[in-house]
């Protein structure tokens, strides 16, 4: 690998038309693709909003129903975000060759990562917004700081999209993303005060715990969507942007070098 | 580098693999393309061919060398460069998600196009590449030649002065090919340059003004394909098969100037055939063919018979 790999992404609005592409092929399907996105945290939610609910009946004074919803939120936008950046991005890049077809026209791969990112957080905004919507029906988060909710989903999508994008450059097969799933967000999920808060861990876990992706994410949806203000708020943004930057510089590195061979 | 060269590459080195165990894969390579010709760059599997024309796209970068693309310097301005480029790869790396006219649009956007620009396009692309009846079919729906054609039209979107083509014709059958062809010769007549690799030497001497013949890395032969054969091999060929071919190669193989063996068949090279003819006349059991060499006499005497892989 020669030095020049390692400068930082040149970021171009070349990425555009690449991230229209992704948007029309996804509009071709889109009716299918937002039911399954809203169907499984909307059982989630139901099973055990409504089950656990009538036994814990409430968090920190918070509805148990209102408590998992903005846990639930953040972890689907992380889903939507790590199912497009690493299943499909992998079609796209190694199965279909389109990353090979587009590098035969002006584009770059700096260009193709960026799009990637940008597309699968607009991906798991789209999921994110649509579970609003389910939200608001069932009374929950009809306040006005729920207006900053949104830009914050697609923050949480990029980060979770850049750090997705990481185990994409790496793939040999789909298989590998297994693991991603399996030993990485599923813990994390467990960690983030998604179902319980994070108090509940021992003390050095909870403070581990505490800087996660998710967790942070967590930290700043739930009060916006109860009305409050989140604590700590530029802290917790610029956490989440830094796993965004440096998730999304690796990627690009790891990228360029996939390509390199 | 005169005005008329389209492609111009110096010295390029590239190497695969560790420090300790180097590859060559491009080896002190240079040539260059004339604006408006068609060149050939023929080799056998793992020559470096399609390395070669990944360096000169700027998807790779060289170890060492110079490449200059349709002015602009590869791989420092190689964005600037692929403005100019149509490419036509090796497998079709169409979008399945799309039709056919989707797939044009989509890809003339990745240059930069407006919607206006491709539309004025798209008529004379598709009539081009004769899929005008199949405008809004899907791509599973397209037959390998009808692919082929679609892939040709997409690398012309953005109207390029070069054309690269990794086998353009590999997998197709008689009619599919010819009709590759006339597309090709009708790039070549409105000005196009087109720089193409290839394994069929009929595809290489039906189209290209020059070839270049490359083995691990290096050139070893350059020229037209008349020149290539008249420069580098006896004029006609004598292939002698059947069982007792060897047998007469042992006895007569001498009244040829160069004998080649292949499984069991003997290729006789000579400027002189008339002794050869006279001996296989009075032979029985024989088969033979008469022909005038061509370019893959000189391609195997080039790269060698034996199997690469």
């Amino acid at each position: 690998m020669s030095a020049t790999s390692y400068t930082l992404p040149t970021l171009s609005m070349r990425f555009a038309p690449v991230w229209q592409r992704n948007f029309l092929v996804w509009k071709k399907l889109a009716v299918a693709s937002v039911i399954g996105n809203i169907a499984e945290p909307l059982i989630t939610l139901i099973a055990f909003g409504y089950g656990l609910g009538s036994l814990i009946k409430e968090i920190n004074g918070i509805p148990y129903i209102e408590y998992l919803a903005s846990g639930s939120i953040c972890m689907s936008v992380m889903m939507a975000a790590s199912f497009e950046a690493l299943y499909s991005a992998f079609s796209r890049m190694h199965v279909q060759k389109t990353w090979e077809t587009l590098m035969y026209t002006p584009l770059t791969l700096d260009d193709i990562v960026l799009a990637e990112m940008l597309w699968a957080a607009s991906k798991s905004l789209i999921s994110g917004v649509a579970i609003l919507i389910v939200l608001f029906m069932l009374g929950i988060g009809l306040h006005p700081t729920t207006l900053l909710v949104p830009p914050l989903l697609f923050l949480i999508g990029m980060t979770f999209a850049s750090i997705a994008l990481i185990c994409n450059a790496l793939a040999k097969a789909y298989d590998f993303f297994t693991y991603y799933f399996t030993l990485f967000l599923t813990p994390m999920i467990f960690l983030s005060g998604v179902y319980y808060p994070n108090q509940q861990l021992p003390q050095w876990l909870s403070q581990v715990a505490s800087f996660l992706p998710l967790s942070t994410a967590v930290d700043l949806v739930r009060p916006l969507l109860l009305g409050q203000t989140p604590e700590h708020a530029v802290e917790k943004l610029v956490i989440l942007m830094a796993y965004c930057a440096l998730g999304f510089y690796v990627a690009t590195l790891l990228t360029r070098k996939r390509f390199s061979k | 580098m005169s005005a008329k060269q389209i492609l111009n590459v110096e010295n390029l080195q590239k190497t695969y693999g560790d420090a300790d165990k180097p590859l060559k894969v491009v080896d002190q390579l240079s040539f260059s393309l004339q604006a408006g010709e068609c060149y050939g760059l023929l080799g056998p599997n793992g020559a470096g061919k399609t390395t070669t024309i990944k360096l000169c796209l700027g998807l790779t970068a060289p170890d060492s060398g110079n490449i200059t693309l349709a002015g602009y310097h590869v791989p420092q301005q190689a964005r600037l460069a692929r403005m100019r480029v149509g490419v036509v790869p090796q497998g079709d790396n169409l979008d399945p998600d799309f039709t056919v006219e989707e797939n044009l649009i989509v890809y003339s956007r990745y240059f930069g196009m407006t919607r206006e620009q491709i539309n004025a396009r798209l008529v004379w692309l598709l009539e081009f590449s004769r899929l005008e009846s199949k405008r809004t079919a899907r791509i599973s729906e397209l037959s390998g030649g009808m692919k082929r054609r679609l892939t040709l039209a997409r690398a012309l979107v953005n109207d390029p002065d070069i054309i690269f083509m990794d086998e353009p014709t590999t997998g197709l059958d008689p009619q599919a090919r010819h009709l590759i062809w006339e597309g090709l010769k009708a790039l070549l007549a409105q000005g196009k340059t087109i720089f193409l690799t290839t394994h069929f030497m009929d595809e290489a001497e039906r189209l290209c003004d020059r070839l270049a013949v490359i083995d691990h890395g290096k050139l070893i032969a350059e020229g037209s394909p008349r020149d290539l054969i008249a420069e580098h091999i006896e004029s006609q060929v004598i292939e002698v098969y059947g069982d007792q071919a060897k047998a007469w190669g042992d006895k007569s193989g001498k009244l040829a100037q160069r004998v080649e063996t292949s499984g069991e068949t003997l290729f006789c090279y000579t400027e002189n055939v008339e002794t050869l003819l006279q001996s296989l006349a009075h032979e029985e059991g024989l088969r033979y063919l008469h022909r005038p060499a061509n370019l893959e006499d000189v391609f195997l005497k080039l790269t060698g018979r034996e199997m690469r892989d």
